[in-house]
């Protein structure tokens, strides 16, 4: 018997579309409790415990209502991980308390920053005050999981406004962070027209060494490219993506690795809506190669064991020494090498060795 | 006597423009009004079949098709439209299709008059004896002033145009005076059809069915099949298997050649070598006492190194030089090692555009990534113990302590361009060390400036310099003159410590300085940042002269949310893969193929 699978569900619904983010979702308040029922509809297909579910978004809090009927249809393994994200603008006390009785069991919370400031051009909904609240009231309804996201790169930011940013979080109960440089998509507002104080990469690389250096400071450990924890309290389910295991994926938008397989569902919420079963589209029949693995494990500051990273031996010569650990039979990438993680893996996997 | 009646009704002739001029519009024409292309077949420029050409609008290689036209004096002609390449790399092409024939057409834009090309090649028609028969093309156009321009051609070729046809072979207009202007106008072919052989090769291909192609025009004699054949200057001899004519879109078989005929023979010839353009095909049983003149070797002016930019690809490479070798005898290719590119090709070239064309071919044609070095002309170097060495490739340049002098090879150039611009003309020839022969008045507003230039500052980017200050109103020519001595340097690039013998290059000394600081400078653009600080220098003799650093990269990764989709995070990294894959490493510096190709376009405006 094989270790379960993990379980996304992709919660397609926000107040607002920000104007960075590509992911799919729509505004329409009507649909959710059709979508509700469409997920449950979709769940009892699958008789097989999961042991991690995440609800991503889109905005999953604005649910809150129907997740114990969702969670109700999964067969939860014993100790299962169950993150939701929830968004500062539109969660409440007692939209938490919900998420609690429904299971869920971590929070990963919107924050992005706590710069009033920075929030508004982000076009976020909410401002610091709320995202400090919403990580205490998490706290004080009994999650003892919080994950906070924090953005790097966004306009205006600063050295001493990203310190105390994070410094300010660090202070808060949670026990994980995630930082993400703002990227632009082509189809958002701000592909489309980028904000004239954009970071350039030299700057981002000021800021991602400097959130790196202060996680470490206040007991954040780096386990992946973008995520930091206390110790025991890395994110599961982010996790199986990274080690290149299986996971289905549910709703509009949401990608799945199952049963050898990558596919994705259509971004059209009324399709999902509509269909008995969802509709998707196999983006990789064969997924899992070894080029694969390697790109997606060496996110991880885990890193590698030596059957993966012996055909990429001799091509590390062409690395700075400080950008790799090779130790325990393990190959790593070091806080030094991250911020160059593609220029480094897409090099390895060009000079690999075939064998 | 034999009956030579057959030969009134036959017109070889050729077409002379300049690129852009309506040549290939015009052929389109003939070929519609005499119907030898069924309108179902017609594509725009079909005597231009490489992609490349119809892209470019030029003609590469020399062509031919054969016309059957009814004039208004009621008889059947027979026209053989031999199509000239418009380039001075193909020179010599040019000048063997026009011995082929009796007449030219000389098609003037009537808006923009005559151009160096043109100029030249019209000359060359004159000098082989050539009726040539003004056309005034684009007569359409608003700005065209077809009496002004009839009036330079009379003024400087000298030849009466009064009467020439005021044509639009884009609309279709006035095509039928084209036509009788040949019937009437371009002299009926000559020769005995009982003579020894005689037949000059124009053009040859290779067709994998049939082997070589062989273009030819009957001068004296008649071939056909089963005939032994020798040809004259290589001495080769054939049977021939096959002889006929030339359709616009296939070959047609025919019994046998005549004196004043076009056509081809097929012959079981393996190599394109051995059917040489210039070449006389005469019988090795009653061989012609002596050849027809003018024959003579093609040698490549300009040298480059082709390598795969993926190493495993360099048996792929070679069959595809091969390939083009069958259809181009005018390239030539050994193998030759670099230590930055490892195992690849020295290449000749007749010139800057035939490279280009090559290089182009292969990789569309073969579909094969290549680096090209920049490319070099032969130097001649004296040495201090009396030999004299020929040098193509930078690398081999001597010592600096063996050499007693060296020689670099000279060209007469002729630019022609409207009198306003003669300053920013002799400005760019000054700074490429041209020295002022003298310069001609063609009519009030143009003028012929003539320059000799070392031929090793027009190979790089001396075409585009000169109509980017004309704006593109000038045009060129050349010719060699031979060697003479200069003070030359061999100027070397090191990356990050390490010299890229790719990248070295001969220049002359003054220019050595300027040409050290532009390369660095177009390096640091086109090599992307790397995970290390990379220094780029320049040096003459050991002495750094020019130096630029790459700063280190310092991100290049994606972190962002990204939900579970893995299979674009996949791609993206793929396509990054690949892309390292073709960067050529030296030492731990990768480099992009660009950065070849971009330290040749050095040229400031």
């Amino acid at each position: 018997m094989s270790d379960p699978r993990g379980l996304y569900i992709h919660v397609p619904f926000c107040l607002r579309k920000c104007p960075y983010c590509d992911f799919y979702s729509v505004t329409e308040e009507a649909l959710r409790a059709d979508y509700a029922v469409a997920v449950v509809r979709n769940l009892h297909n699958y008789h097989e415990p999961f042991d991690t579910v995440y609800f991503g978004g889109g905005t999953p809090n604005l649910i809150a209502p129907y997740m114990a009927e969702i969670l109700s249809a999964v067969d939860i393994a014993p100790g299962a991980e169950v993150s939701s994200e929830c968004n500062p603008a539109s969660t409440t006390p007692e939209t938490l308390e919900l998420l609690r009785n429904a299971g869920v069991n971590r929070i990963s919370a919107g924050v992005q920053s706590l710069q009033d400031g920075e929030l508004k051009k982000l076009g976020r909904l909410h401002d610091a005050a709320q995202a400090v609240e919403l990580i205490n009231s998490a706290h004080s309804t009994g999650f003892n999981s919080i994950s906070a996201d924090v953005m790097l790169g966004i306009p205006g930011q600063t050295a001493a406004s990203l310190t105390d940013t994070i410094e300010r979080l660090a202070a808060l109960p949670i026990q994980h962070i995630s930082a993400y440089m703002l990227t632009l998509e082509p189809a958002t507002p701000f592909g489309k027209s980028p904000p004239s104080d954009m970071a350039d990469d030299d700057k981002m690389a000021d800021l991602y060494a400097l959130c790196q250096e202060l996680c470490k400071q206040h007991g954040f450990a780096q386990y992946e490219i973008s995520n930091f924890a206390r110790k025991g309290f890395q994110c599961r389910h982010n996790l199986k993506y990274w080690r290149d295991e299986e996971y289905l994926g549910i709703g509009p938008a949401a990608h799945s690795f199952y049963a050898g397989k990558r596919f994705a569902v259509p971004r059209d919420v009324r399709a999902f809506i509509s269909a008995d079963r969802q509709p998707v589209e196999v983006t990789d029949d064969s997924p899992g190669d070894y080029d694969e693995q390697v790109m997606m494990r060496m996110r991880l500051a885990e890193g590698i064991p030596e059957e993966l990273y012996r055909p990429l031996e001799k091509a590390l010569r062409l690395l700075p020494d400080d950008y790799y650990t090779l130790e325990n039979g393990r190959l790593a990438l070091t806080a030094n090498g991250f911020p160059v993680y593609n220029y480094i893996v897409s090099l390895l996997l060009a000079h690999k060795e075939e064998t | 006597m034999a009956d030579t009646s057959y030969l009134s009704k036959i017109r070889n002739f050729c077409i002379i423009a300049h690129i852009d001029h309506g040549k290939s519009t015009l052929a389109d024409r003939i070929l519609e009004q005499t119907q030898t292309v069924a309108l179902r077949d017609m594509e725009e420029q079909l005597l231009d079949n490489m992609d490349i050409e119809r892209e470019r609008g030029i003609t590469i290689k020399a062509r031919a098709v054969r016309l059957k036209y009814h004039a208004d004096d009621g008889e059947d002609y027979i026209f053989n439209l031999i199509d000239t390449p418009g380039h001075v790399d193909f020179n010599y092409e040019v000048s063997r299709s026009l011995v082929a024939c009796e007449g030219a057409l000389l098609i003037v834009d009537a808006s923009q008059g005559i151009e160096a090309q043109t100029l030249a090649n019209t000359y060359l028609a004159v000098e082989n004896d050539l009726e040539v028969v003004p056309v005034i093309n684009k007569i359409d156009l608003p700005s065209a002033h077809p009496e002004q321009v009839k009036e330079e051609i009379e003024n400087v070729i000298g030849i009466p145009a009064e009467d020439a046809p005021e044509i639009s072979a884009k609309m279709g207009i006035n095509i039928h005076a084209v036509m009788e202007a040949v019937v009437k106008s371009i002299p009926a072919p000559k020769g005995d059809p009982e003579a020894p052989l005689k037949a000059l090769i124009f053009d040859s291909y290779y067709d994998s069915y049939k082997g070589v192609i062989t273009y030819i025009r009957v001068k004296e004699g008649s071939v056909k099949p089963g005939d032994r054949i020798r040809m004259m200057a290589t001495g080769a001899e054939f049977s021939v298997v096959e002889t006929g004519v030339m359709g616009a879109t296939e070959l047609v078989p025919c019994s046998g050649l005549k004196a004043g005929e076009v056509g081809y023979i097929a012959a079981s010839i393996k190599s394109i070598g051995e059917t040489k353009v210039g070449d006389t095909v005469t019988s090795a049983e009653n061989p012609a006492a002596e050849a027809l003149p003018g024959y003579r070797e093609v040698n490549p002016m300009v040298f480059s190194g082709i390598y795969p930019a993926d190493g495993a690809k360099y048996v792929d490479l070679r069959d595809a030089l091969e390939k083009l070798q069958l259809n181009d005898a005018s390239l030539s290719f050994e193998p030759e090692t670099s230590v930055a590119l490892g195992f690849g090709f020295r290449c000749g070239f007749l010139g800057l555009l035939h490279m280009e064309i090559i290089q182009e071919r292969i990789e569309r044609e073969y579909n094969l990534d290549i680096i090209t070095t920049a490319p070099s002309v032969v130097y001649k170097i004296e040495l201090t113990d009396g030999s004299v060495k020929m040098i193509d490739n930078p690398t081999n340049y001597p010592d600096p302590s063996e050499i007693a002098q060296a020689y670099e090879p000279m060209v007469n150039a002729h630019v022609y361009a409207p009198s306003e611009y003669v300053g920013n003309i002799m400005e760019l020839c000054q700074n490429r060390r041209g020295v002022f022969r003298d310069m001609k008045y063609i009519d009030e507003a143009r003028v012929d400036l003539h320059y000799e230039l070392p031929l090793n500052e027009i190979v790089y980017d001396f075409f585009d310099a000169l109509k980017s200050r004309t704006r593109g109103y000038a045009s060129y020519d050349y010719e060699m003159m031979g060697f003479v001595p200069s003070k030359l340097v061999k100027l070397d690039i090191l990356l990050n410590g390490d010299v890229i013998d790719a990248l070295s290059f001969i220049v002359h000394n003054d220019k050595a300085y300027e040409r050290a600081r532009k390369m660095a400078e177009k390096l640091k653009e086109h090599i992307p940042r790397q995970m290390f600080e990379i220094p780029i220098q320049a040096a003459v003799g050991g002495k750094i002269i020019a130096r630029e650093t790459i700063k280190a990269l310092r991100k290049d990764v994606l972190a962002k949310c990204y939900g579970g989709d893995i299979t674009r995070k996949k791609k993206l990294l793929e396509k990054q893969k690949e892309g390292k894959k073709r960067m050529r490493a030296f030492g731990t510096v990768e480099v992009p193929q660009e950065a070849f190709m971009a330290v040749l376009k050095l040229d400031d405006e």
